[in-house]
């Protein structure tokens, strides 16, 4: 049995970021991925499956494109000038096997291109690269299968039209351009582990999406940057089994049962992470693996070495000065020093520029509960409520409210 | 997956068009058909007849009553549909700007819906 579902996820991707090349544009090459799809159900099953079914689909899609662009006046797009090329091009094959990775790594760039909007990017990354239907894009960001579409299709009309270049990026746009792309894979590993909204804490398919494309990167190209990001995701994920109770409800880092953390993956990011590290420039998505490194080389939470994990955190606010970051040194500060060093960190935030944000409040109610101010942690947690929609986030804030 | 793909357009523009014009329109429409038929995305496909020589039924307390169509005010009528097999509605929105009517008009394109078989009574 030849399962052309599985080979339509693993290969289209990259099938269709040659065929883009070869055809010039998105809609020729989608037609000719879809022939080439049509062609191998019809041939597969009879003839088996073809030594590199990639090469194989590639050679249809072209041939069907050329078959279609000689016999019909359908399709305006096509100048004497391109069939002519194409058909001399047909005499090259196979093409060079960096020429085809490159192809992929192109379409990655162009897919998160910083002229398209994030959630058109992490759209048309997940529908072109990773081979994911509309629909299924719908469901796992609980949007409706309409919107996507038409997000994805006004991407690819803005691609044609300010003729963006079907290209991996120059030396010098090279890391500007990476972060975008590392962006937009933190985005769609974020939305499948900590959903917004709905009554799914974690939903695993985009977290696997995430990490598939990371280790797809990361065998075209490599740098630190990618090998940290991936550290960080493979720990979030080796946490996944112990992070939510029988009953769905957050269970913290502190509470979380050791033994359920997947210690193969623990290994292999550690060992990333580690190695991203002595390449600098040290990035901040390595500096939070090294973070979330040493809270899993901690075998119960007492034993958290948090003097490291403060550093790890004055290190972080240098590489991304942000208010989250100060958050987070904030709790950190906290374990070290004790609660009310950490309030005095936390308290200007929630007063001021964090004041709508439901973890800074959550963050403030635990160094209260700690310090037994009972009535204060109270009226946090309440405030960290109002924020929240998430089923599962709702649903540990209340337990904390009654535990007090 | 199957979506219908509803075309929409306003009479008066085809009125106005000369008979070559009307002849390529329909020709390329057919050749169209042809070539979802060939690439694996046809299913079924007609055009109809306009507005005005529909007649609308309705039962109402087991009364029948049939009656002209209201359309003549709306200026896009619906004019025939294609039903197509897509992978996902992207792919629909694809071929369904392959139409060529959607030059002139409009094409809603609609996943079709399976409804549930209720239990047995």
């Amino acid at each position: 049995m030849i399962d052309l579902d599985a080979i339509y996820r693993a290969e289209s991707g990259r099938v269709l970021a040659t065929l883009i090349r070869l055809l010039g544009g998105f809609e020729l090459a989608e037609e000719a991925l879809a022939d080439a799809f049509l062609a191998a159900a019809q041939q597969w099953p009879r003839q088996g499956l073809p030594a590199n079914p990639r090469a194989w689909l590639v050679s249809a899609g072209r041939f069907k494109a050329i078959d279609r662009l000689r016999r019909s006046g359908r399709m305006k797009a096509a100048t004497p000038e391109l069939t002519r090329q194409l058909e001399e091009e047909e005499q090259a094959m196979p093409a060079e096997p960096q020429i085809i990775e490159d192809d992929t790594l192109r379409l990655i760039f162009t897919c998160c291109h910083p002229a398209l909007p994030p959630d058109a990017q992490v759209a048309m990354t997940l529908r072109e690269v990773c081979g994911l239907t509309t629909e299924e894009i719908a469901a796992a960001f609980l949007g409706k299968p309409a919107a996507i579409a038409q997000r994805i299709v006004r991407a690819k009309t803005r691609i044609r039209e300010q003729r963006l270049p079907y290209e991996v990026p120059a030396p010098a746009d090279w890391p500007e351009r990476l972060d975008v792309v590392l962006q937009t894979i933190y985005l769609i590993f974020n939305e499948g582990y900590s959903a917004s909204s709905g009554d799914a804490l974690i939903r695993h398919d985009l977290c696997a999406e995430a990490v598939r494309l990371l280790r797809l990167l990361r065998e075209l190209q490599s740098g630190a940057d990618i090998d940290g990001l991936l550290a960080l995701l493979l720990l979030h994920q080796s946490r996944a089994a112990a992070r939510t109770g029988p009953d769905g409800a957050i269970v913290l880092l502190e509470d979380q049962d050791r033994s359920r953390w997947d210690r193969a993956l623990i290994a292999e990011a550690t060992a990333l992470a580690s190695q991203a590290f002595a390449r600098p420039p040290v990035g901040s998505h390595t500096i939070q693996a090294l973070i979330a490194a040493t809270h899993a080389a901690a075998p119960v939470a007492a034993a958290t070495d948090w003097r490291r994990i403060v550093g790890l955190y004055d290190l972080l606010l240098r590489a991304d000065p942000s208010l989250i970051v100060g958050l987070n040194r904030a709790v950190a500060i906290a374990m070290r020093d004790g609660p009310l060093a950490g309030l005095a960190l936390i308290e200007p935030l929630t007063k001021g520029e964090l004041a709508s944000y439901r973890f800074a409040h959550a963050a403030e109610a635990d160094l209260l509960r700690r310090l037994g101010r009972t009535a204060e942690a109270r009226a946090a947690y309440l405030c960290a409520l109002d924020l929240t929609d998430a089923v599962p986030d709702r649903r540990f804030l209340e337990q904390r409210l009654a535990q007090l | 997956m199957r979506y219908m793909c509803l075309v929409h357009f306003e009479p008066a523009i085809m009125e106005r068009a000369s008979l070559p014009e009307r002849q390529d329109l329909d020709r390329r429409s057919l050749a169209y058909d042809e070539w979802l038929r060939e690439s694996g995305h046809y299913l079924a496909s007609q055009a109809l007849q306009g507005g005005d020589s529909a007649v609308l039924v309705r039962v109402r307390s087991g009364e029948v009553s049939a009656t002209d169509g209201p359309y003549m005010e709306t200026k896009e009528q619906m004019a025939g549909f294609i039903l197509i097999e897509a992978r996902d509605m992207n792919e629909a929105v694809r071929l369904a700007a392959g139409i060529p009517i959607a030059e002139i008009g409009t094409i809603e394109v609609r996943p079709v819906y399976e409804i549930p078989v209720p239990p047995a009574p």
